[in-house]
């Protein structure tokens, strides 16, 4: 579970060429974007990664060894039988697709199983979704405000306490690179 | 129990109670959405748990309407989507073209944006004046500010960028009346279209129709909820009828799909087969 804004492109482009084939968690995003650039998005982050790179449908079912943004001008949630949901409610920090939407209903559906990792951004969208994951027991990791193109995202988050790990682009690559590969169903469950 | 189990039984006694006590039926909407809208209403309701709202929805009618207001999120535009209006232009129109008269049905169309863009093309297609225009919505707030097709000016520029995405060759500003903050649809497009309430959840098929667009209303409903609305749809279209959904809804995991074929998959365009 990934949540980005301002700068995110590049962010995403270094991310998700870390994740080797054989990666066997759902990735799903929220990038703040305009509202006619997802399908772009989603072709161009797809030549940089070894997983398919798609944008979420109403009722798909969350696949392991993917990566799914969240449509440009809806929010995406995910149910509890683990198909994507989306809406058009407010914006939430100014932003639809918002990440506290995302975050706050997977933490709901993945509890412990689930990671939250907010990236460079100029808002303050994430920091209620990763107390939510949190609070339920999930990981929460937040990309360094000094290795962020836009610093403030990341820095409101770590500020209210909400972050257990701060690491570099770089070192969530390696970390996420590092997941066991596809093993037990439960591995596969886990959500980044 | 874990707390999401007994947050889950709350949010299906609230939803029970409100069915019971005032016909609106929420029980069938997509949950994830309908639990993150009672939490955040909850949280600024003075209430100490989720069931504590139950009394007070029950008694407290003032605190009922406040409540469904969270329902309906009439958010809408003139021209959302341009391809979409591009395809109906190319597409769909010299099709209905070829009917003697025509019955479209707007389904969820909030506060009407949709439907004067909708009827701006069967202008342009030079088919309006054999043109019926249903539009509905559950919202009778947005219904009446659809019925007075008055809107805010400053969304004229962005408005009238997809107008012309969308194949619009004149001017936006030829369909409606401006002052400074304001503009109003014109007549002519107005008085084409019939605004009615109308439930998708609890009402039945509405009319014969050979067009039936309804777009971001399903992704509100469950997979029950929406094959029962995608069935009243099956059921309103002609043969050849068009229906169009929202570009992120489709028909791929119903269970009326087979009575359907794709004109165009991006712009979720479907026909309904013989
Ligand atoms: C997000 S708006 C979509 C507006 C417009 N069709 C668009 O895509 O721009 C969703 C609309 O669905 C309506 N709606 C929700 N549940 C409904 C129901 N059971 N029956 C009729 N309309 C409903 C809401 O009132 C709201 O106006």
């Amino acid at each position: 579970m990934v949540g980005v804004s301002a700068g995110g492109m590049l962010a995403l482009e270094r991310l998700l060429a870390c994740l080797p084939v054989g990666f066997a968690s759902a990735v799903i995003i929220v990038q703040h974007l305009h509202p006619t650039e997802d399908g772009y998005l989603a072709l161009h982050l797809d030549q940089h990664c070894a997983l398919p790179v798609g944008v979420a449908e109403d009722k798909a079912p969350v696949c392991p060894a993917t990566v799914t943004l969240a449509p440009a001008g809806y929010h995406l949630l995910v149910e509890r039988c683990r198909t994507f949901a989306l809406s058009i409610d407010a914006r939430v920090c100014f932003a639809r697709p918002a990440i506290d939407v995302l975050f706050e209903s997977a933490a709901r559906v993945w509890g412990a199983r689930l990671w939250g990792v907010l990236l460079t951004g100029a808002n303050h969208d994430g920091t209620r979704g990763l107390a939510e994951i949190r609070a339920l027991g999930g990981r929460t990791i937040a990309q360094d405000p000094a290795d962020a193109e836009h610093p403030l995202m990341p820095q409101t988050a770590i500020d209210a306490g909400v972050v257990q790990q701060v690491l570099t682009l770089d070192g969530i690559g390696a970390l996420l690179a590092a997941l066991p590969a596809a093993a037990s169903a439960m591995e596969q469950e886990r959500i980044i | 129990m874990d707390p999401q189990q007994l947050e889950s039984i709350e949010v299906d006694l609230l939803l029970e109670a409100i069915y019971r006590r005032y016909g609106h039926d929420f029980r069938n909407y997509a949950r994830a959405s309908i639990e993150r809208r009672v939490r955040q209403f909850h949280a600024q309701s003075g209430c100490a748990t989720l069931s504590d709202m139950l009394p007070r929805l029950l008694h407290d009618e003032a605190f009922f309407a406040d409540f469904v207001t969270r329902f309906s999120i009439p958010v809408t535009e003139l021209f959302r989507d341009p391809q979409v209006y591009l395809a109906l232009r190319n597409e769909v129109m010299p099709v209905l073209r070829t009917f003697p008269f025509l019955r479209i049905w707007h389904a969820g169309c909030a506060s009407g944006e949709e439907v004067y863009s909708l009827a701006i093309l069967l202008d342009e297609a030079g088919l309006l004046a054999r043109s019926t225009l249903f539009a509905t919505d559950f919202n009778d707030t947005a219904l009446e500010r659809a019925r007075a097709g008055i809107y805010s000016a400053a969304d004229m520029g962005e408005a009238s960028r997809a107008y012309q995405r969308a194949g619009g060759a004149r001017s936006l500003a030829d369909y409606y009346h401006a002052d400074a903050q304001h503009i109003v649809m014109k007549r002519r497009l107005r008085e084409r279209v019939t605004f009615a309430n109308h439930n998708l959840v609890t009402d039945g098929v509405f009319t014969e129709a050979h067009l039936v667009l309804c777009r971001n209303v399903l992704i509100y409903f469950n997979q029950a909820l929406q094959d029962r609305v995608l069935g009243l749809f099956r059921d309103t279209l002609v043969r050849g009828g068009y229906l169009c959904l929202g570009t992120r809804e489709n028909l791929r995991f119903s269970a009326v799909d087979s009575s359907f074929e794709v004109v165009d998959a991006a712009c979720r365009l479907y026909k309904r087969l013989a």
